[in-house]
């Protein structure tokens, strides 16, 4: 626990921690000192000088170090000059004056200041409603420039900082809280100022511009209209924006968002997102969200929308009714129990999920979460659990990731872990090859491919990362799937199930086991026992088969030729896709921007979405067709309450118990404060009115006994001459059916790619940039040749959903 | 008068290493390494009165006894930035007596307890650079400097490192930043660089000329050295004359000499026998004491005295103006100076010498009304009390003073 | 690549800082980068940028800053004349004019062969001895005091000499 200090700020007494600045303490004190340049997240940086005040000190006599007393109070000395609020931090009986003509003079002076420099183009601003220099302007500034306007300077209005981000080099006040977030909080120093004095620029040098998946976050603290995303820039002002909580469906941190909704022409007057913004959880993505997050929405509203249920009528899929369609399917399943096969992907709601695997389980079927990773059993023995939060990690806690790339695969994770790390927490990071977060890692270890669950075994047997883990009072694993399978990846998890088990810890806040898991929901699913199948392919042979959530005729040839041997396919989904299109029955699911539902986070967080958007044709949520096909099984599901789904499953399932929605919409006071009144404070994220989710319970937190199996090793296959090891990587942006329908983002997908050691590349007498062919059991692919040092020769790194289906280890050729 | 400081002026070949020890150099560096401690060092020099040659004129023993002993290890660096309009002092030391420059440093050093020495160099520099480090590898060479100096367990380097144009970064915080490769940018004080400097340890800053008085102060005493001087101002200076003058140069003296021995005996009086119509006793950074009463020349030069005449003594860089000179043109020059040099970090300096040289530049023209001097008065006002560092406040005496002081310039320049 | 080309430098650089400042090294590297085209280009700062584990964007933002680095190739010398106000009261800028007369060139401007260009800088710490102004080049910084426009032509003349 930190020292208290007691200070007044405009004659009210507050008591703060130590080493808070004065202007964050007076925002606890509900007195708004207006910035620019502070921000609440990052160092002090006293640039801007708008938060100037007058700062009073208590005297101390030199000789004795006692406070000079006068009318029985310490008597207060006041500097001649105004102070920054930013760069102070309190201390015990500071006197800070916020309302005084002479800080009203200062305020007026900066704004002036700034002003002079400023366009005043706010008519044309895409900031302009949400802008800190016209808030603040209008509260404190002056009447009118007396800067001659035709001695303005004109500057560029429309630099791409890369093709995200422009920079309206006339509206930029020059704050450096763009520079300053890259730097600090995103570690990714992709932005700098170029030259000084008034001809000081933002610029980037990276390649591609602005190289960093957080880059959306500077355009939400821009306190002006200098940064904007080439998404939203001219899409619509601030103020006819309509808004709506929810939950970003990318990947397992479930980051807490915004979208922003209004009717437009191009729709037909139709309500449609127009952006997405974070939204506040201290607990999970604070203020902040990547950028995959915030431009790969637009699926959602995309024209391959489907509206109606099909049904397939000589060869031909043709409209159908819902009554039809799901009597057609419940027929199908119901034909013989064993052939009866669901496979669903972490795409779903819980209540989705929770439906399916209840039709599964009373029609005798199977229920298969759509996924090459597995080990999410043990994730809900030994996962993290009840008051689990990285930002109260540090000193005493140690944070183990492997064989994840967290930057590609969860980056608001990877953001939490260097936080962490630099608060004190100790950082191991295994993996083969290099990735992002070893410039952040106490320890790095490396390993070879094939060899994770035995390192992870051996890490505690006198090794000096071990001892460190060992030795602390948290620990917390992140396992990922990188150059695993489902054997492969569920004998890693089994391996570190065991470390954290056996060394106690487990059952306790900010212990446990997390999983980097492929998709938004796929923790969820493994709570209601959903599992993973090896050998898919052979699994759905000649089933019925219910693919719900999945593409899996796109993503791989061997599915796509197992489905055609199915006995029956219906596919439920928002999108067409290629599965689709050899089902039999195609039954139109609701985006989640259209309905209500919840998803469980890697971090075993429940959380609530909110219906935002009209429904797209006669589509209904997953969990309603689920429970008309069940009724037509003669099976009696929930099919029109989430909630009423939702308490069922809490009923039923045991690491949901207690959970109710009224639940995870509970939200507590947070700070910084943001999305209030003063923008110009924590920037434009949203305030959290809507829930902050709440944790599942782990088997171990409840006490019950846990017991990791043995774990199973996996065996390589071996790479015969002139073969490689080709083994799968994740990246963010990639091909798949979400990311694929946000155009912005389709020169960071790249094209496939393969990446082999430069000695390797030599050997095989292939240059970087080629493009080559790569084959393996079978299939073949072309993709691009790219290089890196960093792993061993006869190793292949092939990215996952890049147009190469990979799912686990295996040999290749490459050819030119 | 015998130098003190400027002792190549006497003594030929003293930058050579053999005649400098042969002068009794470095063995006030070998005594203090052998046979004080520390603390003792730091107390000497704080009891001689010595006062920062830099500019701000703070207590040189006082700084070193704010070392955070609880931190290590301790840097001390060198401000051999030299970049104030009208100073060139620091480069005539470094030329002329580098060995006692640099034996100052390594007293330092030893005081401060810091086992590696920087010499931040303006980049202009180059040359000084090179000699200096020839310099280095002397000393390295003859044991003064290296690991376990004099068979004790203290260990010392001296390297320099050269600045590559930016004024700003003769202020201590930025020359940190650069000095440790970024953008010469002020940093937020407190801390200040004795708690958190290079590398975010405790970090001495001082002053060539500083350092170059230590080894005479360690050898003759504290009250040898106080015996010269003022008391508000002990010891001597090395005022850079510069301007209207007929013998511009760097003139060591004791502090409290008037400016009227200074112009006039040393300087050898205004060119062309004008009269002194202006003094900027701080380089470009000055407020400009009007000499409209030659009893202002008879005004001794130390901190209090050029106080009273409400300018300061600042690094001594004293520029004549004589009466050939305008005012609107001398503050277009320092305005836009201070616009050039501004490193753009805080508001009211980027804005505000941006808008002021501006205005100098239109009223220099002829193209401003009366109310454009009033304005640029009112801007440069607005700007004080209000910046990160005291660059943007420096850029602001001159006009301030001028326009207060000398208002005619101003409107026989202005259209009516 | 630098430390291909100057491996000794390089070396000597980099031992001056500590581990944890080894990003001192750039000004120093950057200097080295710019000694022999008098520009620093793209390639050169990628690599310091790798050498020091930065990016080059934050190299780029130094270069800058500062006034003596350069992004642009310009005249193979360059002659930069103190105008600054200790200078001018010593009448730098009827220098200047006359030297830009006689090149036939303005401030700013690199002279039709490629070997000068003239720049007009702020104060060099050399007041005493206006007109002066420093070289800027293969060879290094110099300083050259108590200038008259004829010492220059000759200088500029030997200055194409080696430019040729
Ligand atoms: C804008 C600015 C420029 C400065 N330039 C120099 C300089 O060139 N040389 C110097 O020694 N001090 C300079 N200073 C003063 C330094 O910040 C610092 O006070 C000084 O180096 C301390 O040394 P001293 O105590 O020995 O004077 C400058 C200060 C400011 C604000
Ligand atoms: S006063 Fe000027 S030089 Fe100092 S920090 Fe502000 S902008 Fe930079
Ligand atoms: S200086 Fe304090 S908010 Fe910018």
């Amino acid at each position: 626990m930190t020292k208290q200090v007691t200070l007044t700020i405009d004659g009210k007494q507050v008591t703060v921690q130590e080493g808070t600045a004065v202007v964050d303490a007076a925002k606890l004190a509900g007195v708004d000192i207006p910035v620019f340049c502070h921000h609440p997240k990052l160092e002090p940086a006293g640039m801007c000088r708008m938060c100037l005040v007058e700062i009073g000190r208590p005297m101390r006599d030199r000789a004795t170090g006692q406070f000079v007393m006068e009318n029985g109070a310490p008597k207060i000395q006041f500097m001649p000059k105004l102070e920054t609020a930013c760069t102070n931090k309190v201390e015990e009986g500071l006197v800070v004056v916020t309302q005084s003509a002479k800080v009203a003079e200062g305020k007026n002076s900066i704004l002036e200041f700034l002003l002079t420099s400023h366009p005043l183009d706010c008519p044309v601003c895409d900031k302009g409603g949400e802008c800190a220099l016209q808030d603040l302007t209008m509260a404190h500034g002056p009447g009118k420039s007396r800067f001659i306007y035709d001695e303005k300077r004109h500057l560029a209005k429309q630099k791409p900082l890369g093709e995200l981000i422009f920079l309206d080099q006339e509206r930029c006040i020059q704050c450096a809280r763009c520079i300053r977030f890259q730097d600090e909080i995103a570690g990714d120093a992709v932005l700098e100022f170029d030259k000084r004095e008034r001809s000081m620029q933002i610029v980037s040098r990276s390649d591609p511009g602005f190289d960093s998946v957080f880059s959306g976050n500077t355009t939400d603290i821009c306190p002006v209209g200098a940064l904007t995303t080439v998404d939203f820039r001219f899409g619509a002002r601030p103020w006819e924006l309509g808004a709506q909580a929810s939950i970003c469906a990318q990947c397992p941190v479930g980051c807490n968002i915004t979208l922003n909704t209004r009717r437009e022409a191009k729709t037909d007057g139709e309500i449609v997102v127009k952006r997405v913004m974070p939204r506040q959880n201290e607990e999970v993505n604070e203020i902040w969200m990547c950028d995959k997050g915030r431009f790969a929405y637009h699926y959602a509203g995309s024209k391959k929308r489907l509206a109606k249920p099909l049904v397939r009528k000589d060869k031909k899929l043709a409209r159908s009714s819902w009554d039809a369609a799901t009597k057609l399917a419940a027929e199908n399943f119901a034909k013989d129990k064993k052939d009866f096969v669901i496979l669903a992907s972490g795409r779903l709601s819980n209540e989705d999920l929770f439906n399916l695997k209840s039709l599964a389980d009373h029609a005798g079927g199977k229920a298969y979460l759509y996924s090459h990773m597995a080990g999410g059993e043990l994730t809900s023995l030994v996962g993290v659990g009840a008051g689990t939060n990285f930002a109260a990690m540090g000193a005493g806690t140690t944070i183990l990731v492997v064989a994840s790339d967290l930057y590609q695969e969860a980056p608001i994770w990877y953001l939490r872990v260097k936080q962490a790390k630099e608060r004190g927490a100790t950082l191991i990071v295994m993996n083969p090859r290099e990735t992002k977060l070893d410039r952040f890692a106490s320890f790095k270890v490396r390993y070879e491919y094939g060899e994770e669950a035995r390192t992870v075994h051996d890490l505690t047997k006198k090794s000096k990362e071990g001892d460190a883990l060992l030795k602390s009072e948290n620990v917390v694993i992140l396992y990922g799937s990188e150059g695993l399978g489902v054997l492969g990846s569920q004998s890693l998890a089994t391996a570190c199930a065991k470390l954290l088990n056996e060394n106690g810890f487990t059952g306790k806040p900010n212990n446990g086991l997390i999983g980097v898991w492929e998709r938004a929901n796929d923790q969820g699913a493994w709570e209601m026992g959903f599992t993973v199948e090896e050998d898919l392919a052979k699994a759905l042979k000649g089933k019925a088969v219910y693919i719900v959530g999945a593409d899996p005729v796109n993503d791989d040839p061997k599915l796509a030729k197992a489905l055609e041997g199915a006995a029956f396919v219906a596919v439920q989904d928002v999108m067409e896709t290629a599965t689709t299109e050899i089902a039999d029955v195609v039954l139109p699911a609701q985006a989640f921007t259209e309905r209500e539902g919840t998803l469980t986070s890697g971090e075993r967080r429940a959380q609530r979405f909110y219906p935002t958007v009209p429904v797209t044709g006669e589509s209904k949520p997953d969990f309603a067709i689920t429970a008309q096909i069940a009724r037509n099984m003669g099976v009696i599901l929930e099919g029109t309450s989430a909630s009423v789904v939702f308490d069922l499953l809490a009923e039923t399932v045991k690491s949901f118990e207690g959970l109710t929605y009224a639940k995870l919409a509970e939200v507590r006071e947070q700070f910084p404060i943001v999305g209030r009144g003063d923008m110009y404070y924590g920037g434009t994220t949203y305030e959290n009115k809507k829930g902050l989710g709440a944790h599942l319970s782990a088997a171990a937190t409840r006490g019950e006994k846990v017991s990791i199996p043995r774990v199973q090793r996996e065996p390589v296959p071996h790479p015969k001459d002139k073969e490689l090891l080709a083994v799968p990587v994740n990246k963010l942006y990639d091909r798949g059916t979400t990311v694929m329908t946000a155009e912005l983002l389709h020169q960071r997908i790249g094209e496939a790619s393969v990446s082999l050691h430069p000695d390797a590349a030599e050997k095989l007498g292939v240059r970087a940039g080629q493009t080559v062919n790569v084959s393996f059991n079978g299939t073949s692919g072309q993709a691009v040749v790219k290089l890196d040092t960093s792993i061993a020769e006869d190793i292949a790194l092939v990215p996952r959903s890049m147009g190469i289906a990979i799912r686990e280890p295996v040999a290749v050729k490459v050819k030119a | 008068m015998t130098h003190i400081l400027l002792r190549h002026r006497e003594i030929p070949d003293i930058n050579q290493l053999s005649v400098y020890i042969k002068n009794g150099g470095l063995a006030a560096f070998k005594n203090a390494v052998t046979k004080m401690k520390p603390n003792e060092v730091t107390d000497v020099v704080k009891n001689s009165g010595l006062r920062g040659r830099g500019g701000a004129g703070f207590p040189t023993g006082m700084k070193w006894s704010f070392i955070d002993n609880k931190n290590w290890p301790h840097y001390i660096v060198a401000n051999a930035d030299e970049s104030e309009p009208g100073t060139f002092k620091d480069r005539e030391i470094m030329e002329g007596n580098p060995f006692q420059f640099l034996e100052g440093l390594m007293i330092g050093s030893y005081a401060v307890g810091a086992n590696a020495a920087y010499i931040y160099l303006r980049g202009e520099f180059w040359e000084i650079a090179e000699a200096l480090d020839a310099k280095i590898a002397e000393l390295e060479e003859d044991g003064y400097l290296g690991d376990t100096l004099f068979g004790t367990d203290y260990s010392l380097r001296i390297y320099t490192h050269l600045g590559a144009g930016a004024y700003i970064c003769g202020e201590e915080t930025a020359l940190l930043e650069s000095l440790e490769g970024k953008r010469g940018q002020p940093r937020v004080r407190p801390p200040f660089p004795p708690a958190v400097g290079l590398y975010n340890k405790p970090t001495i800053i001082n002053n060539v000329e500083t350092f170059t008085n230590v080894p005479m102060i360690m050898t003759n005493g504290a009250e040898w050295y106080k015996s010269m001087g003022t008391a508000d101002a002990p010891g001597v200076k090395i005022f850079s004359l510069s301007g209207r003058v007929r013998k511009p140069g760097n003139y060591e003296l004791p502090l409290g000499t008037t400016f009227r021995e200074l112009i006039y005996t040393h300087g050898g009086g205004v060119q062309e026998s004008r009269k002194v119509r202006a003094i900027m006793p701080a380089g470009a950074s000055s407020s400009l004491i009007l000499v409209d009463d030659d009893n202002i020349l008879d005004t001794q030069m130390d901190y209090l005295e050029v106080r009273k005449l409400k300018s300061e003594l600042g690094s001594a860089s004293v520029i004549i103006v004589d009466d050939t000179v305008s005012m609107d043109w001398l503050i277009n020059k320092t305005v836009h100076f201070f616009q050039h040099e501004s490193c753009g970090k805080c508001t009211p300096c980027r804005e505000g010498t941006y808008w002021m040289s501006h205005l100098t530049e239109r009223i220099h023209s002829g193209q401003a009304g009366k109310a454009d001097v009033d304005l640029l008065l009112n801007v440069a006002k607005q700007m004080q009390g209000k910046c990160l560092c005291a660059l943007g406040e420096f850029s602001t005496m001159a006009v301030v003073s001028s326009i207060e002081r000398f208002r005619e310039d101003f409107d026989n320049v202005v259209k009516a | 690549m630098l430390s291909k080309k100057y491996p000794k430098e390089v070396k000597q650089i980099l031992s001056k800082y500590p581990p944890e400042g080894r990003r001192s090294a750039l000004m120093p590297l950057l200097f080295l980068a710019q000694r022999e085209e008098g520009y620093i280009n793209k390639a050169a700062m990628q690599d310091i940028a790798e050498m020091l584990d930065i990016t080059e964007t934050e190299v780029a933002g130094v270069v800058g800053f500062y006034t003596l680095y350069h992004e642009q190739k310009e005249g193979k010398h360059r002659i930069q004349v103190c105008t600054d106000l200790p200078c001018a009261l010593r009448g730098a800028d009827k220098f200047m004019d006359d030297l830009c007369g006689n090149l036939g060139i303005k401030v700013g401007e690199t002279t039709p062969d490629g070997a000068v260009t003239i720049e007009a800088v702020t104060c060099l710490a050399a007041c005493d001895k206006a007109p002066m102004f420093q070289t800027q080049g293969p060879e290094g910084i110099k300083y050259h005091e108590n200038m008259t426009v004829e010492k220059t032509l000759e200088l500029v003349e030997g200055l194409r000499k080696n430019t040729a």
